[in-house]
């Protein structure tokens, strides 16, 4: 993982600024990460969705798709999510409904994962999970199995998937293996053919550029606040990319 | 019954040396110079070979122990190893325990709420503690010496029977590894989950690298000299690397046909792929190949660091843990620009030197003793572990 870091920071000296059309609308910011969004896999229904102008999306996740305070949901990348898919499709009516619970671990989340479908409706689940998996040590195989399972029940809910995995938590890197679970998140993705966004990669990218300090002891939100906000945009520029209709999406490499 | 070589294999030491080093640079976390390790090439990493060279000359040392002075001597000296092996284990968790104290002390982030909830251990430690000591609780890469402690508890009757029927050894252990995969034995783990290093999987390596010490290897060696060997293994390491660069570089995934992603993922470390053995081997017969016992670089100074910390693994394995921790502590503490990654690497790896060649002098020093006393070692034994 390291090296795939690595290779994205030489690949971003390499390619200068000017090589994405999503340059103009993304904060400088966030924008270094932008090599890190793979757009892999195609997001059939969300293209519909957006056909018909109304995308619903479902946000599944745990404590780290939440901010702590009185405006934690609103400044949670959730509901920047929206936000940003409502600026980058207009005349889409964009609605981010979350089933978001702490300290769930996959197999967890699945137990609500029914009656929440059933509730939104939506054309896409976006499934941030794999923390608390890595946390208690959940056995791989469970993990994968887990996975496999809720996709395969969002997709017979006529919803696509996207998946997030863990944050990149410095501090706690010697005492939780995040890294394992959050590739094996992408051999899951490969598997089923759902796009992943790789949060680990792309936060460990900002904290080695130094584009946010995730190393500092701060009860201050401003920071925790702008990483929610650019992975936020970030998801947004995944989703639509990845619903762009009639464009071979394996041949989109650089 | 089989009788043991009585010369040392200086590649042992060498390789074990490297391995340690690699384990090293691997257990930094985000450490930019783990770049270079293999495991990030291939499919196999450092801790295969730190596996296989531990059975090799645990077969070495305490083989030639089983012939000269019989099972109960050489059991009793395999299993106070074990017990050492096991103190060692223990004096890194307090070390762990100290650096989890601190961070839940000092640490506060409203980015990482869920993160921090893997502190909560500490509010009930009299469960946490009692379960690392009979080794179900493993913190993050604490998980190969309760491994190496099982595998010698198991030792004795395993090398009684090498040297009497090692090909009966070397499939008893495969059949103990297949069944493992038929029924997916493992050992519990706390607080919930599986041991990282399956020993029922890993005895396989450890138990080739005995069979190799005790004569498999000359047997083997037909085969080790075969251009078409040569070749396939080269090709299987070509093939492992360019999986691995699909890691890398995920646009490359597209030229990995289906089955061939279904047929190798999830490449399974805790139950030793067979893939990871594969590419293990092959690595091994490469290294073979171009690094014959006489090599005349094993003699030199510029393999001397790292055959001088293969030599005092425990030793050097234990503190290549704790200055892993001391590393990623500077990381988060001080910088983590990428030339403090390289001097904690360097500087890392020059104390795990140092310390190695410690507690040679100290061993020499006590073989030595207070009178003049016959060597208890032969000539050619280099004065390693096992």
């Amino acid at each position: 993982m390291t090296g795939r870091i690595l290779i994205s920071l030489a690949l971003l000296v390499l390619a200068g600024p000017a090589n994405s059309q999503n340059l103009a609308e993304l904060p400088a910011k966030c924008r270094v990460a932008e090599q890190l969004v793979e757009r892999d896999f195609a997001l059939p229904r969300v293209l519909r969705a957006i056909a018909a102008k109304r995308l619903d999306i479902l946000v599944l996740g745990a404590g780290s798709s939440l901010l702590p305070g009185a405006n934690g949901i609103k400044n949670a990348y959730p509901a920047r999510l929206q936000i940003a898919l409502a600026e980058k499709l207009p005349g889409v009516a964009v609605k981010v409904t979350t089933d978001v619970q702490a300290r769930r671990t996959a197999a967890e989340m699945m137990k609500t994962l029914g009656p929440a479908l059933a509730a939104a409706k939506p054309a896409l689940m976006v499934w941030q999970t794999g923390t608390v998996d890595a946390m208690q040590a959940i056995d791989l195989d469970q993990f994968s199995a887990a996975l496999g399972h809720g996709i395969n029940i969002a997709h017979s809910a006529g919803a696509d998937v996207v998946l997030i995995n863990a944050q990149f938590s410095p501090r706690t890197e010697s005492m939780i293996a995040l890294g394992t679970y959050a590739e094996n998140m992408r051999w899951v993705a490969l598997q089923q053919e759902v796009p992943l966004f790789d949060r680990f990669s792309i936060m460990k990218l900002w904290a080695d550029l130094g584009t946010f300090d995730l190393y500092s002891a701060t009860k201050k939100l401003d920071i925790a606040e702008r990483v929610h906000d650019c992975i936020g945009r970030l998801l947004a520029d995944l989703v639509v990319e990845s619903a762009k209709p009639d464009e071979p999406h394996a041949e989109s490499g650089r | 019954m089989i009788k043991v070589s009585t010369e040392r294999d200086l590649r042992l030491d060498l390789f074990r040396g490297i391995a340690l080093w690699l384990i090293f640079l691997d257990h930094i976390p985000s450490n930019a110079v783990s770049w270079i390790t293999i495991r990030n090439y291939g499919f196999s990493d450092a801790t295969e070979i730190f596996v296989f060279i531990s059975g090799y000359t645990a077969a070495f040392v305490y083989g030639r122990a089983m012939s000269e002075h019989g099972f109960i001597v050489a059991s009793a000296r395999v299993l106070k190893r074990a017990w050492q092996i096991y103190i060692a284990h223990v004096f890194l968790f307090a070390i762990y325990l100290a650096e989890i104290a601190y961070v839940a002390h000092s640490f506060d982030n409203p980015l990482y709420t869920e993160e921090m909830g893997v502190l909560d251990f500490l509010k009930n430690p009299e469960v946490t503690i009692f379960q690392a000591l009979i080794l179900k609780f493993k913190p993050v890469n604490m998980d190969v010496l309760p491994l190496y402690i099982v595998l010698l508890f198991w030792f004795p009757p395993v090398l009684w029977l090498l040297l009497r029927a090692p090909s009966i050894a070397l499939v008893a252990s495969a059949t103990l590894y297949a069944l493992m995969w038929q029924f997916e034995w493992n050992i519990p783990a706390y607080p919930q989950g599986e041991w990282v290093f399956n020993p029922f999987a890993w005895q396989l390596l450890f138990v080739f690298g005995a069979w190799c010490a005790l004569g498999g290897a000359q047997r083997l060696a037909r085969w080790l000299n075969s251009p078409v060997v040569f070749g396939l293994a080269v090709a299987y390491l070509l093939f492992a690397f360019g999986i691995a660069m699909t890691w890398y570089f995920p646009r490359l995934a597209v030229f990995v046909p289906k089955f061939v992603g279904e047929a190798i993922y999830p490449i399974d470390k805790t139950n030793l792929d067979v893939l990871r053995i594969l590419h293990f081997l092959s690595l091994a017969v490469i290294t073979l190949w171009f690094v014959p016992r006489d090599w005349p670089l094993l003699r030199s100074r510029v393999s001397w660091p790292a055959i001088v910390c293969g030599q005092h693994s425990l030793e050097t394995f234990c503190l290549g843990v704790f200055l892993a921790f001391a590393g990623h502590f500077v990381f988060t503490e001080v910088s983590n620009r990428l030339l403090t990654h390289i001097i904690v690497s360097v500087s890392g790896i020059a104390i795990m030197v140092a310390a190695a060649a410690l507690v040679s002098w100290y061993k020499r020093m006590e073989r030595q003793g207070p009178g003049p006393r016959p060597p208890s070692i032969k000539p050619g034994y280099a004065g390693g572990d096992a």
